[in-house]
């Protein structure tokens, strides 16, 4: 996974500067909130909710335990189909293959459909340093692109932003790269939807080669499924005579009628809907109805690492509903930049320092960015056992160990800045061990406890300056019990 | 090597640890969810199909097959149509009350050309009734999928009962997937400002879905 967002900070920095934005807090609060009370209602609807999100879970794992047979039968059926399979291991190899693709068709701009996978490697920046102009079509990314800003949600990324500051974005900047906002925008929701339909739809009539990612790729017959809400997507995959589309390995499903169960799970998950506006199929390429041409470019980049992992793999289930941001107290504090990713909140806290690996300051802080009360879990429809992984991946963090990355067995080193809790771990253990060490030290903490400081000095300092320390009582347990039951229950 | 075989290669090794298991997949996974909510006559499948594509805002009309025709022609002229786009398939009868001029759907019709064109009429393969969704395959009675996204204004009509199912899994069954399936649940819709959910961003800005009944069946819905 390509570093999105270079240079960015660790969680606890970039958390900091969010909460202390109040424009920014009140933004995430109402939509996240109105969204989460949505969500239960269009949930409740389905009296079977549990045995979906149960099949949804083995579908995935299923597909998963059996990724390879799965990958060569779709492969075979998109080709049936009149596609071409593409398969990149990276996102380097991912972002040559689609401006290579551009470039034969002879066409210097491209329309996207907001694609999770296509923002992980950064296409547009390689696009456009090949001369190749990307265009963004779904509101809230076109939001994002004009205001030259980074996506702050998986569903909604320009979540963060409210009706005031898009019509200023969209006043400022549409000229620039198209046609230009109307005079006197007003900054109501239809003006700005309006605004963006007369922006984009002079791109859509033009465009000739569209790329896209998709929700699901099916195996057995070799179908894409784009799951949409403004009709951009159906812009994207049925207008332009080329279509690229870049997908994630973990996407493959068996079964055409494993397609019954996400797409009941998933607009219920994502925007609490019975069903989103807009579903878009398509099987390779169809005669006079769609683009002439189909590439399919089958993307790695960190996913066969993840794969690899025992516990963290189930984090690969993800849809990308986004559920869990939304039910996130510590998403709705933090917002979404401070996860220095394209994918935020608790999925994103597990699934970025897995396909990254854990090596830099954010990827190692993101395990981290969790009060693990466990409210993703509970919503997600596929079962991804979010907590699990958090803990797993700190524990990789504090203490390193055997994992893959590219391909390869690797022993992490453990991270730094976790010298002193390693350390602090390592004495408690040896202590725990030998009852003796333990007693004098127990006794030595209380005959010394006035002498004790409020706060703790070196790197325990950050710790104990939003907490109170324990009290140490005056007296170890373990000599009260001798002192009080003496005889009864000797020490061993 | 090639970046297929490696990743290939990196798969299999990372599910190393994976017990083998070739228990087929039909036997594979736990399908103990519902194949329908509720047991439903075809009456009220057409009724829920309504309530839920009205709540997410498309219009709904009922009507006979006897007067298809002059609601098609109200509709149209309600809306001030001009021109109307007609799939190869469409029932002519369907729009023998309309004065609005017919436009055949070709394959080399630019997106322009469809840009100014003010309404379409098609008919659809199925329709979803706990969802409000409407399903077309492209079938000659729905045409290529651009004609019902580009122009503003789509009157989609279903035969009910015949073409009603009640749920998801119902629907994807009778589907052929080798076919480019579109999905429509209400008009084109965005959420993406504040939540706040607004009709109408790319696709058509109003969609009217007209359930007729008394129509011979097309034969769509097994």
């Amino acid at each position: 996974m390509s570093g999105t967002f270079v240079g960015m900070p660790a969680f606890p920095k970039a958390a900091h500067d969010a909460v202390n934005n109040p424009t920014l807090r009140g933004n995430l609060r109402h939509a996240t909130q109105t969204i989460r009370g949505k969500r239960e209602k269009a949930v409740a609807e389905l009296s079977d909710w549990t045995a979906l999100r149960e099949a949804g879970k083995q579908i995935k794992d299923h597909a998963l335990r059996h990724l390879d047979r799965y990958l060569v039968q779709l492969e075979e059926s998109v080709t049936a189909a009149g596609g071409t399979v593409h398969w990149a291991s990276d996102a380097d190899e991912a972002n040559r293959i689609v401006a290579g693709l551009v470039k034969e068709t002879g066409e210097s701009e491209v329309l996207k459909v907001k694609s999770m996978a296509t923002q992980e490697i950064g296409l547009n920046e390689a696009l456009a340093a090949e001369g190749i102009a990307a265009y963004e079509t779904d509101l809230a990314e076109l939001i994002v692109q004009l205001g030259e800003d980074r996506p702050s949600h998986i569903l909604v990324p320009a979540i963060h932003r409210n009706r005031g500051e898009i019509r200023d974005i969209f006043a400022r900047e549409m000229s620039e790269w198209g046609r230009p906002a109307p005079e006197g925008l007003a900054d109501t929701s239809a003006e700005l939807a309006e605004a963006a339909r007369l922006h984009l739809r002079e791109k859509f009539l033009r465009a000739k080669v569209g790329v896209s990612g998709a929700n699901f790729m099916v195996a057995e017959t070799g179908t894409l499924v784009v799951v949409e809400s403004e009709g951009n997507g159906r812009m994207c995959l049925t207008l332009p005579e080329t279509l690229i589309s870049v997908v994630g390995i973990e996407k493959v499903v068996p079964s055409w009628r494993d397609l019954e169960v996400f797409l009941q799970t998933l607009p219920r998950s994502s925007t609490a809907e019975r069903m989103n506006p807009y579903t878009s199929t398509w099987t390779g390429t169809t005669d006079e109805d769609g683009p002439k041409t189909f590439h399919l470019v089958l993307l790695d980049n960190g996913r066969t690492d993840t794969l690899a992992d025992e516990v963290g793999r189930q984090a690969l289930r993800c849809i990308r509903c986004s559920a869990c941001l939304n039910v996130c107290p510590v998403y709705e504090r933090a917002g979404g930049h401070a996860y220095g990713s394209v994918y935020p909140g608790p999925i994103g806290a597990i699934l970025s320092p897995q396909l990254r690996g854990t090596q830099s300051e954010i990827d190692a802080s993101l395990p981290y960015a969790s009060s693990l009360c466990g409210a993703c879990y509970e919503v997600c429809p596929v079962a991804i056992d979010i907590p699990e992984v958090l803990v797993h991946l700190r524990e990789r963090v504090v203490e390193g160990g055997p994992v893959t990355r590219e391909g390869t067995k690797v022993v992490l080193r453990p991270a730094k800045g976790h010298a002193a809790e390693r350390t602090a771990m390592r004495a408690a253990r040896w202590a725990l061990g030998r009852p003796g060490v333990l007693r004098t030290g127990q006794r030595l903490a209380s005959r010394t406890r006035r002498l004790h400081p409020r706060t703790l000095p070196g790197p325990g300092k950050a710790w104990s300056g939003t907490r109170d320390l324990p009290a140490l009582p005056d007296e170890p347990f373990r000599d009260w019990w001798q002192r009080v039951h003496g005889g009864e229950g000797d020490e061993k | 090597m090639s970046s297929r075989e490696r990743i290939l290669g990196r798969v299999r090794r990372a599910l190393a640890d994976v017990p083998q298991d070739d228990t087929p997949y039909e036997d594979a996974i736990a399908r103990g969810y519902l194949q329908e909510h509720d047991a439903r006559s075809p009456e009220q499948a057409a009724d829920l199909l309504a309530e839920n594509l009205a709540d997410y805002r498309a219009i709904v009309h009922r009507c006979t097959a006897d007067d298809l025709a002059a609601t098609i022609a109200g509709l149209l002229s309600a809306r001030g149509a001009r021109t109307v786009l007609v799939p190869p398939g469409l029932d002519l009868g369907w729009l023998a009350a309309t004065g609005a001029e017919q436009l055949p759907d070709h394959a080399d019709t630019t997106p322009h050309e469809l840009d100014r064109i003010d309404s379409v009429v098609t008919g659809c393969a199925v329709a979803v009734a706990e969802t409000g969704t409407i399903v077309l395959d492209g079938g000659p009675e729905q045409g290529r999928r651009r004609i019902t996204l580009v122009p503003d204004h789509h009157i989609c009509v279903v035969r009910v009962p015949d073409q009603v199912v009640s749920s998801i899994p119902q629907a994807l069954s009778c589907l052929n997937p080798a076919l480019p399936l579109t999905w429509i649940s209400g008009p084109s819709a965005t959420s993406d400002i504040e939540l706040d959910r607004v009709e109408g961003v790319h696709g058509p800005r109003m969609f009217e879905v007209v359930l007729v009944t008394g129509m011979p069946d097309a034969g769509a819905v097994a």
